[in-house]
């Protein structure tokens, strides 16, 4: 069994008499995102602070790969310990008297022995990665919410952390922001490989980026796991909160919540006739390829287009879908069989050729404006499935059958 | 009848033995914040927050030191003149002028007038950092929040009170001169006389001594005042950095006028 990297055992903490924390076991998992989420005054940003050390348990004890917080000595595995870890904080906690770049520099600037040059090498690097070059020498006043948050994942990311705390990094954002956000912790998640723990309330677009959701209930921890297990464990705590946070619909794209996916698809199967059967389709879109070569924002505006796209063709033929990972959606066609989907797929692909996908380029190009040539893949994996599958299953059946079905080259690669 | 005013004698010494506890409390706890803040001065990479603290406590301080010196000279100047020439002894102005403003005025005002201009946006700015996170986010970041942000106040504080101090006794003494000399006609010579004569080196030092007493306690009070400003059990948010900024300078005005008085016993 894997050893988690920071494991809680029976941690209590208490301001004023009033206990926040009550015994809390919880473990984060290295190379993971794991979600916190919970009603407001539960205890999550206090534990996230534990994990940083600005606060220390009354009772229990925190463990970091098996090795107890408070048996560290401070000048060695505990300064080692603070090294590796940064924390975001939920009102971005950047100086209003320093620039952006200053900003970003101040803990290069204070920690390490760097030349100024590898500094500003470095720091200009983590600008750019969240697309802030055009801001470097401005105030945080003079930024908008969300650039002000790109500052303090900029921040965050610059000490190249192992684990990186993030609190509530999406509060105050609209839907499309709010998704760039977390498509850039997983982005980064993904390329520098560091451990990420948030705090967000913003159900289902977190999920998408999840390995772990905790659940803490009255500072109690109610549940930890995979997303999918919350689903199949009927706790009336997370039918009041979780699900109630999750609404029915995924805001970004139009389609279905999870949960109303899962739902709907219960019920569509349900009568468990023998022989009733459907199609799915797991649609999937250059989504890490598209952000690299036009940033945050145009991909999850792309998303958000193929996913409106998906949903009204696929709505009109009785089908339901919802989005799996950022870039990822599913749909399901009952009394569908396989071959009638490929047709559907087809019909759909051709009018994502013809239409979707120029016509993103063409305001993608205007958006970002940017000369550089990208493409876009569109693919899509074709299953036929029956009541007795559940979405696991289904998922990966069709993800194994995936081909690139609609797809847009930009004029340059296509000489 | 006894029954209540023996609750009411209760109540009494609980409240002024509570408010003894807190004030030693405090005390205790400002005299550790100062160590831990003094030294930490002599770190690595401090030098350029200090200077930029002393450009902020000191350069931009001075305008309102030369007004307040030059002004605060010829005031003392007008009522001096018109005090000893009753006594005919307007010769002695300029000594009377000189031993007050380097001994007194020129150390006391200075602080005061540092205090309300530096000192408050000390507390208020290390306040709003601490309500809004800042100070945390130093500690995650492994930035010691007492060496970055108190350290190059307290010796910024130092280093400019004295300079100022100097700077404000020279246009004192220069305001007496405009109004003894060129406006009601004192001898300059006498003027300048009775002015170096009657100094003596002594009175210099203890000028300074007091200055860099009162940096002391002013950098660690407004410092103080605004790193704790999250504890206030009075007021919360922006209105305890309000409150501390408030509560910063009025303890140190009456805190500078207090050690005066210890400083000059035991220098006299």
């Amino acid at each position: 069994m894997e050893t988690p990297l920071i494991e809680f055992k029976n941690v209590t903490k208490r301001f004023n008499g009033k206990t926040i924390l009550d015994h809390v076991n919880m473990t984060i998992y290295g190379n993971q995102v794991t979600t916190i989420i919970g009603k407001s005054g539960t205890g999550k940003s206090v534990l996230l602070k534990h994990i940083a050390g600005l606060l220390s348990p009354e009772e229990g004890e925190i463990f970091l790969t098996g090795k107890p917080l408070g048996e560290m000595k401070k000048d060695g595995e505990w300064d080692r310990y603070r090294k590796n870890i940064s924390y975001m904080f939920q009102g971005n906690a950047l100086f209003d008297s320093m620039t952006v770049f200053e900003n970003v520099a101040l803990p290069l600037r204070q920690t390490t022995n760097l030349k100024k040059k590898e500094i500003k090498k470095k720091v200009m690097m983590r600008i750019a990665q969240t697309e802030l070059t055009e801001v470097t020498g401005k105030y945080p006043s003079e930024l908008s919410g969300g650039m002000q948050k790109r500052v303090a994942l900029a921040r965050a990311l610059v000490t190249d952390p192992e684990i990186i705390l993030f609190d509530e990094p999406t509060t105050g954002q609209d839907m499309v922001r709010r998704n760039i956000i977390l498509s850039m912790i997983a982005h980064y998640k993904k390329k520098l490989g560091f451990t990420a723990v948030l705090i967000s309330h913003d159900v289902p677009d977190v999920l998408f980026i999840s390995d772990r959701i905790i659940l803490l209930w009255e500072g109690k921890v109610a549940f930890q796991g995979a997303y999918e297990d919350t689903i199949q464990l009927k706790h009336p705590m997370i039918d009041e909160f979780l699900q109630s946070l999750e609404g029915f619909k995924d805001e970004l794209t139009g389609l279905l919540s999870k949960q109303m996916f899962t739902s709907r698809y219960a019920m569509s199967f349900g009568a468990k006739q023998e022989g009733l059967s459907g199609a799915a389709i797991l649609f999937d879109v250059n989504f890490n390829l598209l952000v690299e070569s036009l940033g945050h924002q145009a991909a999850i505006d792309i998303v958000k287009t193929l996913g409106e796209h998906i949903n009204k063709y696929m709505g009109a033929i009785d089908g339901f879908s919802t989005r799996q990972r950022t870039g990822q959606i599913i749909t399901i066609l009952p009394h569908i069989n396989g071959t009638e989907a490929k047709q559907v797929v087809a019909d759909l692909a051709k009018r994502l050729q013809e239409e979707a996908l120029p016509s993103i380029q063409s305001v993608m190009r205007a958006k970002t404006k940017k000369n550089s040539c990208f493409d876009i893949y569109v693919s899509a994996g074709i299953t036929e499935t029956n009541f007795s599958d559940d979405i696991e299953k289904i998922l990966s059946n069709a993800r194994s059958a995936q081909k690139i079905i609609a797809q847009y080259q930009c004029a340059k690669r296509r000489n | 009848m006894a029954r209540i005013i023996q609750l009411n004698t209760l109540i009494f010494f609980k409240f002024i033995g509570k408010y003894t506890l807190d004030i030693i409390n405090h005390l205790g706890a400002a005299v550790i914040f100062f160590s831990q803040g003094f030294v930490r001065i002599f770190r690595k990479k401090q030098w350029q927050e200090i200077v930029q603290q002393v450009y902020y406590i000191g350069a931009t301080s001075s305008s309102i030191v030369v007004v307040v010196g030059l002004f605060t000279g010829m005031v003392l100047g007008l009522q001096l003149y018109y005090t000893l020439i009753k006594f005919g002894a307007v010769g002695v102005v300029g000594a009377a002028i000189s031993l007050s403003i380097i001994r007194e005025l020129g150390p006391v005002l200075t602080a005061i007038m540092i205090t309300a201009r530096a000192g408050s946006a000390m507390t208020a700015e290390i306040g709003i950092q601490r309500i809004s996170e800042q100070i945390d986010a130093l500690y995650t970041m492994r930035i010691d929040p007492v060496k970055y942000l108190i350290s190059p106040r307290i010796a910024a504080a130092i280093i400019s009170f004295p300079i100022l101090t100097a700077f404000f006794d020279i246009l004192g003494i220069l305001g007496g001169w405009i109004t003894t000399v060129l406006l009601l006609g004192v001898n300059e010579g006498t003027y300048f006389y009775r002015a170096q004569s009657s100094l003596a080196m002594v009175d210099i030092q203890g000028g300074f001594i007091k200055s860099i007493v009162f940096a002391v306690i002013v950098s660690t009070i407004c410092c103080y005042q605004g790193y704790f400003t999250h504890l206030r059990t009075d007021s919360h948010g922006s209105k305890s950095v309000s409150v501390s900024t408030t509560s910063a300078v009025v303890l140190s005005c009456v805190l500078i006028l207090i050690s005066d008085y210890m400083v000059t016993s035991f220098l006299m």
